[in-house]
């Protein structure tokens, strides 16, 4: 397609050529193609940056998933060879075809770290919030696209140095994906060290990000693009990046506290007279390990948050766009998210009730636990209340997003009892946990990933994806995500704690082993499930042609060509009206987007 | 051990406190149940009613709805009760100390990777000086050997006796890295912090062979770092308090290591 623009260029169907206004002083080159490596590697469109966000947290996701796949044969037949698996490990991993305890920790740490920090927050962050918040907004990019560049380049060896610790001598870190002191300062290995290096740079990478996002929302937004006609996704986003940007330091700060403990003979997280094996630890001591428990939590409760956020954002735009109506409370939904950004900072310590607190810390951190819970309830109340009246199309990403609200109810609500403080005694540090956070964070925010990719995928690519494929895809990942973590709630119920590396040790162990087994089977089963996709998901490239805006949506991403050129739009959009004007009464088509002037 | 007291739900209870906690679990669970069964109800009319078909369009106008603000409102009216009415109440309970203080059973405990060394004061109710720092392997709670409190003082490694039907409390430490000391059935965590000695009490209803679980991942051997809990009745208490008492030709007390019963 051609479209003017202020330097006499034509831009061309998936061209590279810019052409837009010059408001945004940031650089790029006119007029010429730009070499492969300023385009494809160090680039500083946001879309390619996105889109390597993307496509290298996928990679990360799948690696992770492995990990937790080879758990998974340890807990449901403890102790039995893993056949060419095992001997392509090498022996100190699984001697004799069977799993190490070391390596069985080394894969639970990993598969957390992995997951959280280099899986779900760059794909929900990096890559939806980089690649679709310019487009709705109307920017022509990021308002720090050098900035965005560095982010994506600290993201990348971060995670790479975290995969590589699996092949230091002694292995990947051990001690959890909370990597609490002592334990994590005396594990003599070097992949612990490593452990905190690499989280510096992922660390830095999302602080780059989120400034950079904070100010594109707040500089770069179209004509007529008020705050109250921003799409849900870019206040979810919005409200993550001050998540991001408040909690991440004293994370930072923690682990640069930790690297010096473990390099530089520093005691802040040793107590005086620690003996390990019957011998006198010869540290300076006078520390606290309660220190890095607050530190690492003040941050990982928003965290969790972070993850959430983003994935209702694009609930929320799948599900307007597919009960073709406005979404039920709007306001609503932006004063929830805005409240629950706020209160996330004060919950921290519900994941350390054990620890040994008063009674006064434990009652508030309980009470502001409860009040968190609100406006979930009515975030949640908002998104069923959408459906009421709709048309609704039952599309892939439509299909990921429907799911998305049972789950993330059952999430939810399971968060109850652990908050609680009387009866997260019992279970706290179980697989009732385990069960709760994962239905938050895997059948919840990794669908509503899935159903971001599948609804933004035409944006990208001006290609649809298979919805045959996309359906078998949901429908085999809905059963088995809920045969891996609706067993854990059973477990849990039944006392058995998490990170065990044989659980038949115990009398309780073994009376519910029988589910080990349903849930590994559930994890290989899912395993399975995502072939279709990640066949669909290239297979697709090689499609016909979409139309412009196939889903018939309302927001300014729509306005911009599929694939937008760089800079986005041939002339600077001009917003008119509410994001999600569907089914407005009077109207011939049933969807008024927000870029369509009046007639 | 019986087997037959764990299952798919909460394992059987033989603690004081625990049947507070097995209820307000109970009342939670139901009400995410009914909160769960009414919106899928809603959920499911709305997918099977709204679904898109020739002929019909989707509502412009919101529902005007109260009875979300309802359902809202029932919402917190509930959690004030689970926190102040049902909660709160059992852990201040849990987290003070037991009505009979004086009467109870004082034990120490230090958790190391990857075992549990228990201390009993012995006949004279006095526990012999311990320090970190004279730790060793062959002295692993780090017992002054001069001190004449000490000189009856039990020592076990992985074996936890106790008596039923009276107050238990637990001074926890840890000399290397953070441990929990967990028994299900007794419906009692609390992590073992190195640099910190907290205290836990319990009170055991029913005398019988349990487990306890270190429920904070504690190193490699983290999943074996199991104790034996034997709670017994006073007689057999008794016996085991007397048997184990070090003759006064020892010097040191000696590690009771018998066999699970």
């Amino acid at each position: 397609m051609t479209a003017p623009t202020t330097h006499g260029a034509t831009t061309h169907a998936g061209g590279n050529e810019h052409s837009h206004d010059q408001d945004h002083g940031h650089e790029h080159a006119h007029g010429h193609e730009l070499p492969f490596w300023r385009k494809y590697i160090f680039s500083v469109d946001h879309k390619m940056i996105g889109l390597q966000y993307g496509l290298t947290a996928l990679v990360f996701l799948l690696v992770g998933f492995s990990l937790m796949m080879l758990m998974r044969w340890q807990l449901a037949y403890p102790g039995r060879p893993l056949g060419w698996v095992g001997k392509l490990l090498g022996e100190n991993a699984m001697p004799g075809g069977v799993m190490a305890p070391e390596f069985y920790n080394q894969l639970g740490a990993m598969h957390g770290t992995i997951m959280v920090f280099m899986g779900i927050v760059p794909l929900a962050v990096g890559a939806f919030g980089n690649y679709v918040v310019p487009l709705q907004i109307g920017a022509p990019d990021m308002a720090f696209p050098r900035l965005n560049m560095a982010s994506y380049w600290a993201f990348l060896p971060g995670g790479l140095l975290m995969i590589y610790s699996f092949f230091m001598p002694g292995g990947a870190a051990q001690s959890g994906w909370t990597n609490y002191p002592p334990l994590s300062v005396l594990t003599q290995v070097p992949g612990q060290t490593m452990w905190l290096f690499a989280m510096v740079l992922l660390i830095t990478s999302s602080l780059l990000g989120s400034i950079n996002f904070i100010v594109t929302i707040v500089q770069l937004r179209a004509k007529g693009l008020g705050f109250w006609r921003l799409p849900f996704f870019v206040h979810a986003q919005f409200v993550t990046s001050f998540l991001l940007l408040l909690a991440f330091p004293p994370l930072e700060a923690a682990a640069v506290l930790q690297l010096m403990d473990r390099l530089a003979g520093t005691s802040f997280f040793l107590p005086t007279g620690l003996v390990v094996s019957g011998e006198q630890l010869k540290v300076a001591g006078g520390g606290s390990p309660l220190l890095w428990q607050h530190l690492f939590w003040f941050l990982a409760h928003p965290e969790v948050y972070v993850l959430i956020l983003p994935a209702m954002g694009i609930v929320a735009e799948v599900i307007a766009n597919n009960t073709r109506k406005p979404l039920w409370g709007y306001r609503l939904l932006v004063y929830s998210v805005i409240f629950l950004g706020f209160m996330s900072f004060v919950v921290w310590a519900h994941h350390m009730f054990m620890t040994g607190m008063g009674t006064t810390m434990s009652t508030f951190f309980q009470t502001t636990t409860m009040i968190i819970s609100i406006p979930s309830v009515i975030i949640l109340t908002c998104f069923l209340m959408s459906l009421y009246g709709g048309a609704i199309r039952f599309t892939t990403p439509m299909l990921f997003a429907t799911a998305f609200l049972p789950m993330f109810a059952i999430g939810g609500l399971t968060g109850l009892p652990l908050g609680l403080t009387a009866s997260d005694i019992y279970l706290h540090d179980t697989f009732y946990v385990i069960g709760h956070f994962h239905y938050v964070v895997a059948p919840g925010t990794i669908f509503a990933l899935f159903a971001g990719i599948y609804y933004w995928y035409p944006k990208a690519t001006g290609k649809q994806m298979d919805p045959t494929l996309g359906k078998i895809h949901f429908w085999l990942s809905f059963l088995c995500m809920n045969g891996i973590f609706m067993p854990m709630f059973f477990q849990g119920m039944a006392g058995l704690s998490r990170r065990l590396y044989d659980p038949t040790i115990y009398a309780h162990g073994r009376a519910i082993q029988s589910l080990n087994v349903v849930i590994s089977w559930s994890a290989w089963g899912l395993f399975l499930a995502q072939l279709p996709f990640i066949w669909n998901f290239f297979s697709s490239l090689a499609r016909a042609r979409a139309v412009e805006n196939p889903w018939s949506a309302t927001t300014l991403e729509w306005a911009a060509p599929s694939p937008p050129p760089h800079g986005n739009f041939p002339t600077p959009p001009v917003v008119y009206r509410e994001p999600y004007e569907y089914s407005v009464p009077g109207q011939t088509s049933d969807f008024h987007p927000q870029f369509a002037g009046e007639a | 051990m019986d087997e037959t007291k764990y299952g798919f739900w909460l394992p059987v209870d033989v603690s004081s406190h625990g049947a507070q906690i097995d209820n307000l679990m109970a009342v939670v669970h139901w009400f995410m149940l009914l909160l769960f069964v009414g919106w899928g109800i809603f959920f499911v009319y709305c997918l099977v009613k709204f679904r898109a078909r020739p002929g019909h369009v989707a509502t412009y106008n919101p529902v005007k709805a109260v009875f979300t603000k309802y359902i809202e409102a029932a919402v917190v009216v509930v959690e004030v009760f689970l926190l102040f009415g049902l909660s709160t109440p059992v852990w201040f309970k849990y987290k003070g100390r037991p009505a009979s203080e004086k009467d109870a059973v004082v034990v120490q405990l230090v958790a190391e990777q990857f075992a549990w060394n228990f201390h009993y004061a012995g006949k004279d109710g006095k526990f012999g000086k311990s320090s970190t720092a004279t730790m060793s392997g062959d002295n692993p709670l780090g017992l002054d050997p001069d001190d004449p409190a000490g000189k009856d003082d039990i020592t076990t490694v992985n074996q936890f006796h106790v008596p039923v039907n009276k107050d238990v409390i637990v001074e926890l430490s840890s000399k290397d890295v953070i441990h929990s000391f967990n028994i299900p059935v007794l419906r009692v965590k609390q992590d073992a912090i190195p640099g910190t000695r907290i205290p836990v009490w319990f009170h055991a209803t029913q005398p019988g062979h349990f487990e306890l679980a270190c429920a904070q991942l504690c190193g490699l051997g983290h999943y074996r770092m199991r104790a034996d809990v034997l709670i017994d009745t006073p007689e057999d208490y008794a016996k085991w308090e007397k048997e184990n008492a070090p003759t006064p030709s020892e010097e040191q007390p000696p590690t009771a290591q018998q066999p699970a019963k």
